[in-house]
């Protein structure tokens, strides 16, 4: 069974390459049932950077998102063909124990779900059940961090024994990212994280997936542009299935070569 | 009506008119009636319902309350050491002791035939009442004390009205001399009907004055006992395999279908089941409750079964992704998040299925619970009646005791069942609430 490579060796390996891609996609098709979703799709994610999915509602971007962490496994009827490696191993192999690729793969949703316990017990359950911490003191440890790291901390030290559920939206979405954070994943995806939020909490989020760069490598699919342009290093541009176009932010932006991205973009479709 | 060709101007003060005229107004009356016909069929409904019940309830109560109350008779009785034997209180002449007690209550020397009649009067089970006091208080020997002893159900029901004086007395059950010698009792002050406990610790008994669910209450206890202990973790561990662990093909379809059928099966099968089955084939004792409660809990399963499954998809999978989502496995997401928001309806549904079990006769009848036991069941594998066979038992006896105490029993099980299902709504609300 593969476990995580060690410490030592990623830091070895991110020191030699700054552009050295994370996770890399080749020729991957989704199929729901008979229907194909996703078609042929080639995507490198770079390691700390925050890659942007873009593309009109249904064109796949979430599918692929859930590709990463292997969520499309728990839905009936999806088959996942092709190959994806994160640092080289192949995330499909059966060898592999999917939940501990869940756990260096982190997933923050649309809606934010914290888990009915309190703030504390919401951070504190991942490390808990992945044996990454002992004893209280460790998990008051990670506990805080996590939620400093999430901007949360200030906001909620004096009240840990209360109900994640109680929080404002944006609040829950930043818990949920300390939740994320807490077990030390080395990819989060985000999918539309702010959808469900109001522009401040947006622009906080935001700010925090910025901060969070330089530790993570993020994947957020998002269905703001203005977002993606605004957070992101590298966009992907989806469109019914088919991966159009993929490149530095800056230039899909401003520059870009195919001509059902420019459609996007100008708003003149999706 | 103008179209809306029309110019603009004119189609919007046409369609003014029509809100103000006649036939608009009919429209609104009519919505308006139709609107309250359906509230009032609502409200019919629930009032059919509250009087069949009403009507039930009344009932019940009209012939069993003066079960609740159990007529006494207080008198002094000597306990001379001549009749009991201070080394074996048990096995004296106590008979001897209330009878002289009693006849002194009389004044004057009384005929045989004129004795007779005073002795019916009391309960052939006063003897062993005044046994029991002696034997669990050996200081009484020797001295003389007041003792209330319940009177025999003919002058019990005399007492309370049932039996009218002025109807000829070879039609009643009370004799005129009873009655002369009641009037007397009666005007010393010596007759009293208080709270019947006896009703509730009382074992069963031919006599209806001193008949009492305890045996039956104690019976419907370890049942219910063994239903909860082998349906719950066996309900509670089908239902999550069949939901979340089990592989959606033909064979959990044909399981869910066959589950869905058992929940329907009169009971009565059950108790043949067990007859055939655990009684005869395994050789368990008859009429006990471990057996009583085996063939509950195969009715009960299926319920929490159903119930179990309900209350897991009722977990929002928002939850479920968020645990998967952080690498929680299969087990851990359905054990540590699943299951605790699904137990309040698990709870609801294990008490209500229980409530069901309690009442439930015909299995209990078929397996022998309707045996007639003059003791409390000492443990699960003794001879036992239930609550519903007690009544069963009870509603065949001629005695116009048995009748009232029939009534009663109901009001008793009806009383649990309620208590029962507030308990459930209760939980239900409280853990609603924490979420």
């Amino acid at each position: 069974m593969e476990g995580l490579a060690s410490a030592g060796q990623m830091a070895a390996m991110q020191a030699a390459a700054p552009d050295r891609p994370k996770i890399v996609a080749r020729d991957i098709n989704v199929y729901y049932g008979e229907k194909q979703a996703l078609q042929h799709v080639d995507l490198d994610v770079i390691a700390h950077s925050v890659t942007a999915l873009i593309g009109p509602s249904g064109c796949g971007k979430s599918t692929f998102l859930r590709c990463l962490n292997r969520m499309n496994d728990v839905i009936e009827g999806c088959r996942v063909v092709g190959d994806i490696r994160m640092d080289g191993q192949d995330i499909y192999d059966p060898k592999l124990d999917v939940v501990q690729l869940r756990a260096r793969v982190g997933m923050v949703f649309q809606k934010p779900n914290p888990f009915p316990k309190s703030i504390y017990d919401n951070v504190a359950y991942g490390p808990r059940i992945h044996g990454l911490t002992r004893g209280k003191a460790e998990a008051d440890a990670v506990v805080e961090g996590s939620l400093r790291r999430a901007g949360l901390w200030e906001e909620v030290k004096d009240r840990l024994s209360e109900a994640g559920t109680g929080l404002s939206g944006g609040q829950q979405q930043r818990l949920c990212i300390a939740r994320a954070i807490a077990v030390s994943p080395e990819v989060i995806l985000m999918d539309e994280p702010c959808s469900a939020l109001d522009p401040i909490a947006t622009a906080r989020i935001e700010e925090l997936i910025d901060e969070l760069r330089a530790n993570y490598t993020i994947v957020i699919v998002t269905h703001s542009m203005q977002q993606a342009a605004r957070v992101s290093q590298k966009t992907a541009f989806f469109h019914l299935g088919i991966l159009v176009e993929t490149g530095d932010t800056e230039q899909i932006f401003t520059n870009p070569r195919d001509e059902r991205t420019q459609g996007y973009i100008t708003g003149r479709f999706g | 009506m103008a179209s809306i060709a029309d110019e603009p101007g004119k189609a919007s003060a046409a369609r003014e008119r029509y809100w103000g005229s006649a036939a608009n107004q009919r429209n609104i009356r009519r919505r308006h009636w139709a609107d309250r016909r359906l509230q009032l069929y609502g409200i019919a409904a629930i009032g059919i319902a509250i009087v069949l019940l009403g009507v039930l309830v009344v009932s019940l109560v009209a012939t069993g309350h003066t079960a609740f109350v159990q007529t006494e008779i207080r008198f002094e009785v000597t306990v001379a050491e001549s009749d009991i034997d201070v080394a074996d209180p048990f096995k004296g002449n106590y008979r001897k002791v209330v009878r002289d007690g009693f006849a002194r209550l009389v004044d004057r020397e009384l005929s045989r035939p004129e004795e007779k009649a005073l002795f019916e009067m009391l309960s052939a089970g006063a003897q062993y009442i005044l046994r029991d006091h002696v034997v669990d208080d050996p200081d009484l020997i020797g001295r003389t004390f007041e003792v209330a002893l319940p009177l025999a159900d003919p002058m019990d029901q005399f007492h309370k009205g049932e039996i009218p004086r002025d109807i000829p007395q070879e039609q009643r059950r009370v004799s005129d001399l009873q009655i002369q010698f009641y009037d007397q009792f009666l005007a010393e002050g010596r007759i009293a009907a208080p709270f019947n406990w006896g009703l509730f610790f009382n074992a069963d008994s031919r006599f209806p004055e001193l008949a009492g669910l305890a045996g039956a209450l104690v019976g419907s206890f370890y049942a219910l006992l063994i239903c909860f202990l082998i349906s719950f973790p066996v309900g509670i561990a089908a239902a999550i395999y069949l939901e979340e662990f089990a592989p959606k093909n033909r064979w959990s379809d044909l399981i869910e279908i066959n589950i869905n059928n058992l929940a329907a099966v009169p009971s009565v099968v059950f108790g043949l089941l067990g007859l055939a089955v655990f009684i005869q084939f395994f050789g368990l004792p008859r009429s006990a409750p471990l057996v009583g409660g085996m063939v509950l809990s195969l009715m009960t399963l299926p319920t929490i079964i159903i119930a179990t499954r309900a209350a897991l998809k009722a977990v929002p999978p928002s939850i479920r992704q968020a645990a998967l989502g952080i690498g929680a496995s299969k087990h851990q997401v359905v054990m540590h998040h699943v299951l605790p928001l699904a137990m309040p309806g698990i709870l609801t549904g294990t008490i209500i299925g229980l409530a069901q079990a309690l009442g439930e006769t015909a299995p209990l009848l078929l397996i022998g619970m309707n045996a007639f036991i003059t003791s409390v069941p000492g443990g699960i594998t003794e001879a036992a009646t239930a609550l519903p066979t007690q009544i069963f038992i009870w509603a065949d006896s001629p005695e116009r005791g048995f009748v009232a105490r029939t009534s009663a029993a109901i009001l008793v099980l009806i009383g649990f069942l309620v208590l029962m299902n507030a308990i459930a709504v209760f939980l239900r609300q409280r853990f609603e609430r924490r979420w």
